[in-house]
C-alpha cells in the first residue's frame, strides 16, 4: 500500500491510498470478531458455567463434599422421590397428546377452512399467553374444585392432581404448540392439492393423503414443544398439583424445602435429560420439514365448504367459549368476597393487605418485563445479526450459535436454581446481583433467549444475502448499513420478538422463583405465594392484573406496531 | 493453457492479475489453480456450467471469499488478503440486492461519503450515471415499484457510483425476462466501453458472454479450459468441452493419415493443420453453420460427403438438418437459411451431398476429456 500506486494513468480514485491513511483495525471483521468473542463469553458466563457447576454440585452433599453418585443413588432407592419422575412424564405426554390434536383441529380451522371470524379466532388461541398459571388453575379449582360449580363432572376425582395438571397445561401450551401447526399447515404445497382434486379425490382422501402426511412433522413437533413445555413448567403443578409430586415441584421442594441443593441439583439433571431428548428429537424432525418446500410450491387456498367451514366454526366458536370462562371465573374469583359462601361484589382483594404482596409486586413485574423486552431484543437480534451475516470465524460463529440453541433445552426452574447456586458461591464476585433486577433480567432473557433468536434468525435469513456484500463493497462498514438498512427492515419482527418477551416475563414463574429478592418479587410469584397461604382470592386478584397488562400492551403493540410498520415501511408497498 | 492477454493490452501492465489461485470449500476444490489476468479497461467474462468455479473465482475477486492459496493483484497492489471493504471494486448481483427501505437516489448514493472532498462531484457522477441508466424520473421510487430490468439498472448505478476501478457482475442478467435480457446486455456493454471500467462478468449464457465480452474465459472443473476473444473461442476452441459447451459443434473421433488428411469411418477429409500426420487418434469438429449444402459442388470434391435427411428443425431464421451417414455412425448437424432454395423440396429420407470446407475444420487438442 504505497503511494506508487498512484503513477497509474487512470483518474479513478486509488483506494489503497485512501484507507491506509485511516485506521484500519476497526473494519467490520474485527468488529463483529469482537462481538462473537462478547456473545461466547456472556453465554458461558450466564448459561454454561452455571450449569456446569449445578451438576457438578450434584454430585456433592450439603456441605459440598464431592460424593461421587451417591445423591443419585439415593434418589432412585426411595420411591417417593423417583415416582416423580414417571408422574412427570405421564403428564407430560398426556398433555402433549391432547393438546397436539386440539391445536391441530384449531390450526386446520384457521388454514383448512373459509370459516368467518378467521382472525378474531387466531386472537383466542394465542390468549393463554396473556395468563399467567395461577389464573389456569384457580379457574380450574373454581369449576372442579372440591366446592367447584361443576365437581359432579369429576365423578369423586379430585382436580388436584394428575388431572388438573394435565388441563391446566393444555390450557397454557395451547398456542405454542398452535403457533407451530399453523406453519406447518401454511408449509403445505399447493399443488399437491390441485393434483388430488384433479384426480377426483375425495375430501377425506384428500386430507388422509395430502394434508396429514404434509403435516405430520409438525405434529410431531408440537407434541415435542408440548412435552419439554410441560415436563418443565413449574407454576401449573405448583398450583393445582396437590400431593401429586412432579419433577419440577420437587426440585423446588428440596431447595425451598429442605435447602437440600445437592438434591435439588440431582432432579435438575434428572428433568434435564427427558428435556434434553424432546429437544434433540424436535430438532431431527425440523430438519426433515424444512425440505418439503420448494421455490415452485404455491400456497393453499381453501375453497367453500358447508360442512367443513361450519365445523371449523363450531370447534373454534367452542374453544373460544372455554377461554372466555377460564378468565371470566378467575376475574370472578377477585372479586368476590368469600367463595362460596358470601359472594357479593368486592374490590378488597385488590388491596393485596396480606403481608409479602402488594401493588410493588405488579410494578417490578413491569419493569422485569420491560427490561427484558428492551435488552432480550436487542441482544436476539444483533446476535442473530452477527451469526448469520457477517463472515468472521465459521468456529466461533457456530458455537455461538449452538449456544443460542441450549436454553429451550433447560428447563426455566433448572436454569434459576443453576444461576443461584453459581451467585451465591462466596468466591463469586456477581454475587451482590443476588437478590437484584440484574439477575433476574438476565436469567429471564436466557430462559427465553431460543425462541428470540430463532425469530430473529429466521426473518434475516429471507433478506437478500448479498446486502451485506454490497455494502462493504461500498466500502460502507457493516455497522452502519445495520442500522440505515437491516434494522428499518427488521421492525416488524422487532416488535414480535418484543412482544413475545413481555408476555413471556410478565407471566413466568420458573425462571425466577429462586432468584428474587424482598425488592424485586414479582406479581406471578407474589399470586402463587398468595395462593399458596390460601389467600386464592388475592392470587386471583394479582394474575388478573397480570393478564389486564398483558391485554393493555397487546393492544398498545396492535395500535402502535401498526402506526410504526405503516410508518416505516412504506417502501413495502408496490 | 492459454493465459496470454488481449492484443490490446500487450503492451500496458494489466489491470488485474490472478495467480495460482485455489479455494477449498471443506473437501470440494471449486479451484484448482486460476492464472488469468484483465487488461486496463477490458470487460472479461467468465463462462462455464453452474459449479464451474467462475463464481467463487469472482467472489475471491472480490474478497467476499478467501482464497485457500494464490494470488490476486489489482493495479499493481496484491490484494489477496485486503478485506472486502479495503478493495476497490463496484458489484451486481444476480438478485440485485438493492436496499429495500431505500428509495431509487439513495440506494445510488448510498457508498459516496458525507465528509469526501469531492462529494459534490460525487454526486454529480451519480446523477449521471442515472441519467445513462434512464432512471432520472424513478429517483423517489422504492425498489419494489420497479421492474426488474429497471432494478438491475439501479443496482448497476449504486454499483459505479463511487466510481470503483474494477467492476464485478455476478449473473447480471441471469433473473430477468428474455426481452429485457437482450435490451440489457446491449446497455450495460455500453456504459462500460464509455466509462472504460475494467470489467469481469460471470455467466452461464454463452451468447450473453459472447456479446457482450472482449475476452471470454471457458471454465470447467475449477480451472480455465480457453481465454481468448469471442471469435477465437468460438472458431479456434481447443478442446472438445470449449467446443461443446459455445455454440454446435458436430464432434468426430477420427484419425490423422496424412499432413492435412483426416480420416473419418471410411472417408478421408482434407483439413488445414499444421499437425504432422502419424496416423494418431484425435478429436475434430465443425460448426454447423460451416457445411455446405449445395449438390454439386466442385469446389473441395475431396470433402464431399454423401448422406441422408433424417429431420429437420425449425429455429427461426435457421433450420436445422440432421443427416446420418452410411460411413461412420455419428450424426451430423447442419444449419441452413431458411426457405434456402438448396433444401427447398427436400424431405426427410432424400440422400444428398454436402461439403465440408478444409478450413472449417477444427483439430481438438488431442488430450481425451471424460
Amino acid at each position: 500500500m504505497t503511494s506508487s500506486t498512484q503513477t497509474s494513468a487512470s483518474n479513478k480514485p486509488v483506494f489503497a491510498d485512501e484507507y491506509s491513511a485511516r485506521p484500519v483495525f476497526w473494519n467490520s471483521e474485527r468488529l463483529s470478531l469482537l462481538m462473537l468473542v462478547f456473545y461466547a463469553t456472556l453465554f458461558v458466563v450466564v448459561l454454561i458455567l452455571p450449569l456446569g457447576i449445578l451438576i457438578s454440585r450434584s454430585f456433592t452433599d450439603r456441605n459440598e463434599n464431592w460424593v461421587g453418585v451417591t445423591n443419585y443413588t439415593t434418589y432412585f432407592a426411595s420411591p417417593e422421590r423417583y415416582t416423580s419422575l414417571s408422574n412427570s412424564i405421564f403428564v407430560s405426554s398426556l398433555t402433549a397428546l391432547i393438546v397436539t390434536f386440539l391445536a391441530y383441529v384449531f390450526a386446520f380451522a384457521l388454514t383448512r377452512t373459509k370459516m368467518p371470524f378467521k382472525p378474531f379466532f387466531k386472537i383466542v388461541g394465542f390468549a393463554p399467553l396473556l395468563m399467567p398459571s395461577v389464573i389456569k388453575a384457580i379457574s380450574l379449582v373454581y369449576y372442579f374444585g372440591n366446592q367447584g360449580v361443576f365437581k359432579s363432572w369429576m365423578f369423586g376425582q379430585s382436580i388436584y392432581g394428575p388431572i388438573g395438571i394435565v388441563l391446566g397445561s393444555v390450557i397454557w401450551t395451547f398456542p405454542h404448540v398452535l403457533v407451530i401447526l399453523i406453519a406447518a399447515f401454511s408449509m403445505s404445497d399447493g399443488r399437491l392439492y390441485e393434483s388430488a382434486e384433479s384426480l377426483k379425490a375425495t375430501k377425506w382422501r384428500i386430507f388422509r393423503t395430502v394434508t396429514l402426511p404434509g403435516t405430520l412433522y409438525g405434529a410431531i413437533s408440537a407434541f415435542m414443544v408440548a412435552f419439554i413445555l410441560v415436563i418443565t413448567d413449574f407454576g401449573v403443578p405448583k398450583v393445582i398439583g396437590g400431593n401429586y409430586n412432579v419433577l419440577s415441584t420437587d426440585i423446588y421442594k428440596e431447595v425451598v424445602g429442605q435447602q437440600n441443593f445437592s438434591m435439588g441439583a440431582v432432579v435438575s439433571v434428572i428433568l434435564l435429560i427427558p428435556a434434553i431428548l424432546a429437544f434433540l428429537i424436535d430438532r431431527q424432525v425440523k430438519k426433515r420439514q424444512r425440505s418439503a418446500m420448494t421455490a415452485q410450491s404455491t400456497i393453499y387456498e381453501p375453497k367453500k365448504s358447508i360442512v367443513v367451514d361450519s365445523f371449523g366454526f363450531a370447534y373454534c366458536a367452542l374453544i373460544t367459549v372455554i377461554t372466555v370462562a377460564i378468565v371470566g371465573m378467575a376475574q370472578y374469583a377477585s372479586v368476590v368476597k368469600f367463595w362460596p359462601y358470601d359472594l357479593s361484589f368486592t374490590l378488597d382483594h385488590y388491596q393485596f393487605d396480606v403481608a409479602g404482596a402488594g401493588f410493588d409486586n405488579f410494578f417490578n413485574s413491569l419493569k422485569l418485563a420491560l427490561s427484558v423486552s428492551i435488552i432480550g431484543t436487542t441482544l436476539a437480534f444483533v446476535g442473530a445479526y452477527i451469526v448469520e451475516k457477517t463472515k468472521s470465524i465459521l468456529l466461533l460463529r457456530n458455537i455461538v450459535s449452538a449456544f443460542s440453541m441450549m436454553p429451550i433445552a433447560v428447563p426455566g426452574l433448572v436454569l434459576g436454581l443453576s444461576h443461584l447456586i453459581f451467585i451465591n458461591n462466596p468466591s463469586n464476585p456477581l454475587q451482590v446481583l443476588y437478590g437484584g433486577f440484574l439477575i433476574l433480567i438476565a436469567s429471564t432473557i436466557i430462559h427465553f433467549y431460543t425462541v428470540s433468536h430463532l425469530t430473529a434468525t429466521t426473518s434475516l435469513r429471507q433478506l437478500d444475502p448479498e446486502i451485506e456484500s454490497v455494502s462493504l463493497s461500498l466500502k460502507i462498514p457493516l455497522y452502519k448499513s445495520f442500522f440505515r438498512v437491516t434494522l428499518p427492515i427488521s421492525i416488524p419482527v422487532l416488535l414480535d420478538i418484543s412482544i413475545y418477551l413481555f408476555l413471556a416475563s410478565m407471566t413466568t414463574v420458573s425462571g425466577i422463583i429462586f432468584l428474587y429478592g424482598p425488592e424485586t418479587k414479582v406479581a406471578s410469584v407474589a399470586a402463587i405465594h398468595l395462593d399458596e397461604m390460601g389467600e386464592t382470592a388475592g392470587a386471583a386478584a394479582m394474575g388478573m392484573l397480570i393478564v389486564y397488562a398483558c391485554l393493555f400492551v397487546r393492544l398498545l403493540y396492535l395500535l402502535l406496531g401498526s402506526w410504526l410498520i405503516k410508518k416505516s415501511q412504506v417502501w413495502r408497498v408496490r | 493453457m492459454d493465459t496470454s492477454i488481449g492484443t490490446q493490452d500487450i503492451n500496458s501492465k494489466p489491470y488485474l492479475e490472478v495467480a495460482e489461485l485455489r479455494k477449498t470449500f471443506s473437501s470440494f476444490e471449486a479451484l484448482k489453480g486460476v492464472t488469468c489476468s484483465v487488461g486496463r479497461g477490458e470487460f472479461l467474462c467468465l463462462l462455464g456450467p453452474s459449479g464451474c468455479g467462475k463464481t467463487t473465482l469472482l467472489r475471491c475477486i472480490a474478497g467476499l471469499e478467501r482464497q485457500s492459496s494464490g494470488v490476486i493483484k489489482q493495479d499493481g497492489l496484491d490484494i489477496s488478503n485486503l478485506s472486502v471493504e479495503h478493495r476497490d471494486f463496484g458489484i451486481v448481483f444476480q438478485s440485485y440486492a438493492l436496499f429495500p427501505n431505500l428509495s431509487v437516489w439513495d440506494n445510488v448514493s448510498y457508498g459516496i461519503k458525507s465528509k469526501k472532498d469531492n462529494r459534490d462531484a460525487d454526486l454529480r457522477n451519480a446523477e449521471q450515471l442515472l441519467e445513462m441508466v434512464r432512471l432520472t424520473g424513478h429517483l423517489n421510487k422504492y425498489p419494489a415499484q420497479l421492474s426488474g430490468g429497471e432494478q438491475q439498472r439501479v443496482a448497476l448505478a449504486r454499483a459505479l457510483a463511487t466510481s470503483p476501478g474494477l467492476l464485478l457482475l455476478d449473473e447480471p442478467l441471469s433473473a430477468l425476462d428474455a426481452q429485457v435480457r437482450l435490451h440489457l446486455r446491449r446497455e450495460i456493454k455500453e456504459i462500460q466501453k464509455r466509462l472504460g471500467v475494467t470489467t469481469i462478468m460471470v455467466t452461464h449464457d454463452q451468447e450473453e458472454a459472447m456479446s457482450m465480452a472482449d475476452r471470454v474465459a471457458v471454465m470447467q472443473n475449477g480451472q480455465i479450459e480457453q481465454i481468448g476473444t469471442p471469435s477465437d473461442i468460438y472458431t479456434k476452441p481447443n478442446s472438445e468441452f470449449v467446443a461443446g459447451f459455445i455454440g454446435t459443434m458436430n464432434l468426430f473421433d477420427g484419425k490423422m493419415i496424412d499432413a492435412n488428411k483426416i480420416l473419418l469411418g471410411d472417408v478421408a477429409l482434407e483439413c488445414v493443420t499444421d499437425l504432422r500426420g502419424n496416423a494418431s487418434n484425435i478429436k475434430f469438429g465443425f460448426r454447423p453453420e460451416k457445411v455446405n449444402f449445395n449438390q454439386n459442388s466442385k469446389k473441395y470434391p475431396t470433402n464431399q460427403l454423401k448422406v441422408k435427411i433424417k429431420d429437420f428443425e425449425l429455429r427461426g431464421a435457421t433450420t436445422r438438418v440432421f443427416l446420418a451417414s452410411t460411413h461412420f455412425s455419428d450424426e451430423i448437424c447442419v444449419d441452413v437459411w431458411t426457405g434456402e432454395e438448396c433444401v427447398s423440396g427436400l424431405k426427410a429420407g432424400s440422400d444428398i451431398n454436402i461439403t465440408i470446407p478444409p478450413d472449417s475444420i477444427v483439430i481438438l487438442s488431442d488430450k481425451k476429456n471424460d
